[in-house]
């Protein structure tokens, strides 16, 4: 029996690199059996070549990862990881109750093909060929593929590409039903809103390294709230950062920068006490963050 | 609304008797690699149901063996008449085209393994218990069996004919020449497969085995040929496993020359297949 103790991801130092471009640099990571992570960032930000490694199927260049407790291939060999990813092929002549079967079959335990059908909502579908599936529907034999094995931890790259709203909606509750039964999953997307309201913790990635990593409403405040930037001479740093509201304040020469969790009653305020103009209010939004985030990581 | 959420709640219970558990981590691993009756059965009903693949190694071959072979069926082979007992030039043309569509099997599965890595399907079986080798090896068996469909599908039909050969005639030729095609050209296939990458691998090897298939004295005797032209047929790789398949027709043996070659295009294709699958999992 395996103990709880030993945790579902264990990264250390994770690194690779592709010719000349550093992909991952230094990834630490250990996730806990039964944590919804999200794995936020930009394309590029090293997401999808973590996962490889931590899949088995890209070796790494330097560091270690394991699956609770083995390599990954070992873990894969077990069904104790799965993986529904954006570069998984299927073969278009097969059925999707065929494409079940096959994969069933190459484990040394699943579970009922009907039952993964059902649970991934395509049992309509099932004598239908492959080649004919919408990328909705292919996308969900991919994570009925994922299901057979009952696995420990889920690992889904952008599951949700293609779904529509319905679907998205159906596959997020299968997710969370899954994980009140102590199965792990980690998903990477680039969308705030999907990590927000799927995950217990966010990871944020940025070139290729950990930028931030907590619960997701900390990380959630780190990205919300706006921007205001105004003209006003002979600001004071202090005062503005003392202002209600206000979770940071800037100031360069006479433009000043504050970060606002209420930008309406900021503006009203600068308007009718000082003497700034030529407001301007942005929201905040990831890209933003990252950037930021990763520049601090760059000056530290 | 309400009668939405009924149905919804009826689903979730039916779920949940077979899933409710805790999730398992004790696990085991499958024996053989992940071999599977299942796995080679589905391949198998694929190639059954491709089209294309039923008429380049099931159909090309019977009709060639009707339209080149057939009204050959009077002309001795060798010294010994037909009406005597002697094979004629139609048995010899009905081993060949049954080869052909064995070799023909055994190229398309070799390159469908590199066609399937280029679509993901491989990268998506890694994520599986399948050994990489065991997933070749059910696909060799899987175009071996259809190779040997092709044989059988050959000689039915010229049976029928009215060929005649002794057993061991009919047993060792169809045999040797199954063997000796699904080994050199199942390798060949693969080879290229990892040579040229994606799509492309299935045109080009079926382009190589016709034009292999001609210089090599399938479709026209290599003895009818200008002396160069034998010269260079010899030396390629349909030239020795055809004649080892076929030295049973006249019963004078076969050229050592012809083993070797056989050998060494298998020993070739072999080594190629290793070398270009190092450097292209390199590449990653």
């Amino acid at each position: 029996m395996t103990s709880p103790s030993i945790p579902a991801i264990h990264a250390t130092a994770l690194a690779k690199s592709f010719g000349d471009v550093r992909a991952v640099t230094g990834v630490d990571l250990t996730v806990q059996p039964g944590e919804i992570v999200a794995f936020l960032g930009p394309n590029g930000a090293g997401k999808t070549t973590t996962i490889d490694m931590m899949l088995g199927l890209t070796p790494p260049d330097g560091g270690d990862v394991e699956v609770f407790g083995l390599a990954p291939r070992a873990a894969i060999s077990r069904g104790l990881v799965s993986a529904v990813l954006q570069t998984g092929g299927l073969l278009k002549d097969l059925t999707v109750r065929e494409t079940l079967d096959l994969t069933a079959s190459l484990f040394a335990d699943t579970r009922p093909v009907a039952e993964v059908l059902d649970r991934a909502g395509i049992t309509d579908i099932a004598a239908r060929r492959v080649g004919l599936c919408s990328g909705g529907q292919q996308q969900r034999l991919r994570f009925a593929m994922a299901l057979l094995s009952d696995p420990g931890l889920l690992i889904l790259d952008e599951p949700t590409t293609g779904m529509d709203v319905e679907g998205r909606r159906a596959f997020w509750s299968a997710i969370r039903a899954d994980a009140d039964r102590g199965r792990t999953v980690l998903f990477a997307t680039h969308y705030l809103d999907e990590a927000d309201e799927y995950a217990d913790r966010i990871v944020l990635m940025s070139r290729g390294t950990i930028v931030a990593d907590g619960a997701t409403a900390d990380i959630k405040n780190l990205v919300s709230g706006r921007i205001l930037r105004a003209t006003l001479p002979d600001a004071d740093v202090a005062e503005l950062a003392a202002l209600p509201s206000v979770d940071d304040a800037s100031v360069q020469g006479e433009r000043i920068t504050l970060h606002t969790s209420d930008s309406d009653a900021l503006a009203r305020h600068l308007l009718t006490h000082t003497a700034a103009r030529d407001i301007e209010i942005t929201s905040q939004n990831l890209e933003s963050v990252f950037l930021a985030l990763t520049s601090e990581g760059v000056s530290a | 609304m309400t009668t939405h959420i009924v149905p919804a709640e009826s689903n979730r219970q039916q779920t949940t008797p077979s899933s409710a558990a805790r999730v398992q981590l004790d696990r085991r691993v499958p024996p053989f690699g992940g071999f599977t009756w299942t796995y080679l059965r589905i391949e198998l009903a694929r190639k059954l149901r491709n089209r294309r693949t039923l008429i380049f190694t099931l159909i090309f071959p019977v009709m060639m063996f009707l339209i080149v072979g057939y009204p050959m069926r009077d002309v001795p082979l060798t010294d010994t008449a037909v009406a005597d007992g002697g094979p004629s030039v139609a048995a010899f043309i009905m081993v060949s085209m049954a080869m052909y569509g064995a070799m023909m099997s055994a190229t398309q599965t070799g390159a469908s393994v590199a066609v399937e890595r280029a679509q993901g399907w491989s990268r998506q079986l890694r994520l599986t218990p399948l050994n990489p080798l065991v997933n070749v090896l059910i696909k060799m068996i899987a175009g071996m069996l259809l190779g040997l469909v092709a044989v059988i599908a050959t000689y039915v039909v010229g049976a029928v004919s009215g060929i005649q050969l002794s057993a061991v005639q009919w047993i060792s030729t169809g045999l040797v020449g199954w063997l000796l095609a699904s080994a050199v050209f199942t390798t060949l296939g693969l080879m290229v497969g990892y040579l040229v990458p994606g799509e492309n691998a299935a045109q080009v090897t079926s382009l190589a085995i016709v034009l292999l298939a001609f210089i090599g004295g399938l479709f026209y005797p290599v003895s009818s040929m200008p002396d160069f032209m034998q010269t260079i047929a010899a030396f390629t790789p349909v030239y020795g496993i055809s004649e080892l398949a076929r030295a049973p027709l006249t019963g004078d043996g076969f050229h050592l020359a012809a083993l070797a070659n056989a050998l060494t295009w298998f020993v070739v294709f072999l080594a190629g297949t290793v070398f270009f699958f190092r450097r292209d999992t390199k590449r990653v």
